[in-house]
């Protein structure tokens, strides 16, 4: 195989594994739009699906159908509870120190997954099929090639529904001033909790996604850390550009992997998002926010 | 927006100088005369204490005072220490200059990270500490002609004087010293010009440098003090424990640190020392108490200990934030009024 196809390769691989970055950064994009929470508990809120499914799927062997719907009620239900019970009383407090709780909040569901489940890798029950996908002479992984399927067809369709739903007018509105949004009879805690549920869904399908691709351990709330890369090259505020983020640092981890052994994979991201603050700190599509004094 | 986590510019405590100076030296006899009674393990705590209490005050000026949120102080801590390690191997500075060195080295690599994101306001500085922190730490596991990789490097003991720091309790008193000087910068600091600076960036960025505060100048000031007391921190470390590798400064460090200064209080001297205490002192309890509980029901409790105590720290950051925003400071300002009524502080 020649160099060439080898970077087709990798970079066909890298950008199918940015479609689930790009699921998950979406959570993390719709909360911050409606109340200015940045939610660094997303890849714990991931992970902690991922083992609600194992748990419904496996240990109670409900199947898998079953399983993720158990799973996506379980994260539904965690969601609301980290919203109502930590989050709505810090309302209008000063940013670091929201962010400082969603920080602990990952903290503990860390601790507690790991007091449940224990440390080991669990096996989950495959939902994604093996067989390799042929695209002319690249191969890409079955499982990473349908996981990509799967979540730009979420995403897509959530960016849809949040453009020309009522819903999605709803959180433009309140992204776009609380107030005034207030004003014209829009429930502001109303969107942001239904901003922590559509947070809940993608990160339970990605999370069980990514566990399928990888496998279930704790440390895969830790990866997803790499999300807030994505969420700052697509622009804290802009939801389409989670996409494209996505595929952009999928693809660069991979090919960067490649060229400089996979320990480099880790750190890709980050070395990324640096560079972003030197250059364009509002990512690709965000917008500059102005603020009075 | 009022932030409910405020600290008069000037500490209530100013005019009774006097009692606090001389409190502050009773305690310090104390701490002199600790090695004299107590046990060795205590000894070898206070020094672990001592350390935590200053990397506390590094991220208590930081992110307490001036608002930085900083999710990486550990890995400037593992900057101090590998800093103490390989100035020791390669070029054989003794301890007062590699320690200060320590500290330099921590706080031009915490400014390397911090200056891109420090002229923009927001989350852009978490995530570029969050950054340093892997990245760093990949850099002790991988730059393995420097570090040694997940083997480390060890380190000889400190000398004074041709007499070796080779045991806990010699190690103590340097801790001791180091511990001393630091608070009393920390306290004096925050009284200072600089000091109101960082308040005011904190309580309002935007309105500070419309009043002529440079708020860059002053965040790089706060940011880089704070990574030089872990840089100075994590030297010490490598001198107590003769030993640096990369676990030791991972991500949970950082989240210990950070519990530590929100359950002491942020904004607080005080409350960084109590919150280091308080946080240094808790796994300890954790431990022995999940372990008598495991024994009593035959459990294995051994195996969940790391896993209880990162769900206890993340707990205590989110109860304490709620609940309690000036932290354990603020608790023992209370019960402190309310035993002497007299004394007159809010």
């Amino acid at each position: 195989m020649n160099t060439f196809s080898a970077f087709l390769e990798y970079s066909a691989v890298g950008i199918a594994a940015g479609g689930i970055y790009a699921l998950i950064a979406l959570g993390i994009v719709v909360i911050f739009k409606s109340s200015r929470t940045f939610n660094f508990a997303m890849g714990e809120m991931m992970m902690l699906s991922a083992y609600f499914f194992y748990t419904a799927a496996v240990t109670f062997s409900l199947g898998i159908f079953l399983g993720v719907v158990v799973a996506i009620v379980g994260s539904i239900a965690v969601a609301l509870l980290i919203e109502r019970l930590a989050l709505r009383p810090m309302m209008g407090r000063p940013f670091i120190a929201i962010v400082m709780v969603t920080f602990g909040i990952g903290s503990i569901i860390r601790g507690i997954v790991g007091m449940i489940w224990g440390p080991n890798d669990l096996q989950i029950p495959a939902i994604l099929a093996r067989t390799p996908v042929m695209l002319g002479d690249i191969f890409i992984p079955g499982k990473t090639a349908r996981a990509f399927a799967i979540a730009v067809v979420i995403v897509g369709g959530l960016i849809a529904f949040l453009r020309y739903s009522r819903a999605g007018i709803a959180l433009r509105a309140a992204a776009a001033d609380q107030i005034t949004a207030y004003s014209m009879g829009i429930d502001v805690r109303r969107v942001i909790a239904f901003t922590w549920i559509i947070a809940a869904i993608t990160g339970c399908i990605s999370g069980i996604l990514m566990a399928n691709v990888n496998t279930l351990t704790p440390h895969l709330g830790l990866v997803a850390l790499n999300v807030l890369s994505v969420v700052i090259l697509g622009g804290m505020n802009s939801i389409g550009g989670v996409l494209v983020a996505g595929f952009i640092i999928g693809w660069l981890e991979s090919v960067t992997g490649w060229m400089l052994g996979t320990e480099f994979r880790e750190i890709t991201p980050y070395i990324l998002v640096l560079l972003l603050l030197l250059v364009r700190p509002t990512g690709l599509f965000g917008t500059k926010e102005i603020e009075r004094i | 927006m009022v932030s409910n986590v405020q600290t008069p510019a000037v500490p209530a405590s100013a005019p009774m100088f006097g009692r606090t100076f001389l409190w502050s030296c009773l305690l310090i006899a104390v701490l002199l005369a600790l090695p004299l009674v107590a046990p060795r393990y205590w000894v070898y705590f206070a020094g672990i204490l001592g350390i935590n209490i200053i990397a506390t005050h590094g991220l208590n000026i930081m992110t307490g005072y001036t608002g930085l949120l900083s999710l990486g102080h550990a890995a400037f801590v593992g900057v101090g220490a590998y800093t103490v390690a390989l100035a020791q191997l390669h070029l054989g500075l003794p301890f007062y200059i590699a320690i200060p060195l320590a500290g330099c080295a921590a706080a031009v690599i915490g400014i390397g990270f911090g200056l891109p994101s420090l002229r923009i306001r927001g989350l852009y500085l978490v995530i570029a500490t969050l950054a340093a922190q892997f990245i760093l730490n990949f850099v002790f596991v991988h730059w393995q002609s420097v570090t040694k990789g997940d083997v480390g490097l060890t380190v000889q003991p400190a000398t004074v004087f041709g007499f070796p720091l080779n045991n806990e309790t010699r190690v103590y008193y340097l801790i001791l010293f180091c511990l001393v000087v630091a608070t009393w910068f920390a306290v004096n600091v925050i009284r200072s010009r600089v000091g109101r600076a960082f308040i005011a960036i904190r309580e309002r960025d935007l309105t500070a440098e419309v009043l002529g505060v440079q708020i860059v100048w002053y965040k790089l000031v706060a940011f880089a003090l704070g990574s030089f007391y872990a840089g100075v921190a994590g030297g010490l470390l490598a001198y107590f424990n003769q030993f640096v590798n990369p676990e030791q400064f991972g991500l949970l460090l950082s989240v210990f640190f950070l519990s530590a200064v929100i359950v002491g209080g942020m904004g607080s001297t005080l409350g960084a020392v109590l919150g280091a205490i308080f946080m240094t002192l808790l796994p300890e309890f954790l431990r022995e108490g999940a372990l008598a509980v495991g024994g009593t029901f035959g459990f294995d409790i051994a195996s969940i200990l790391v896993p209880l105590r990162e769900a206890v720290f993340g707990l205590l950051m989110v109860a304490f934030l709620i609940l309690e925003p000036r932290g354990l400071a603020q608790l023992w300002k209370r019960a402190r009024t309310r035993f002497s009524r007299s004394d007159n502080v809010a």
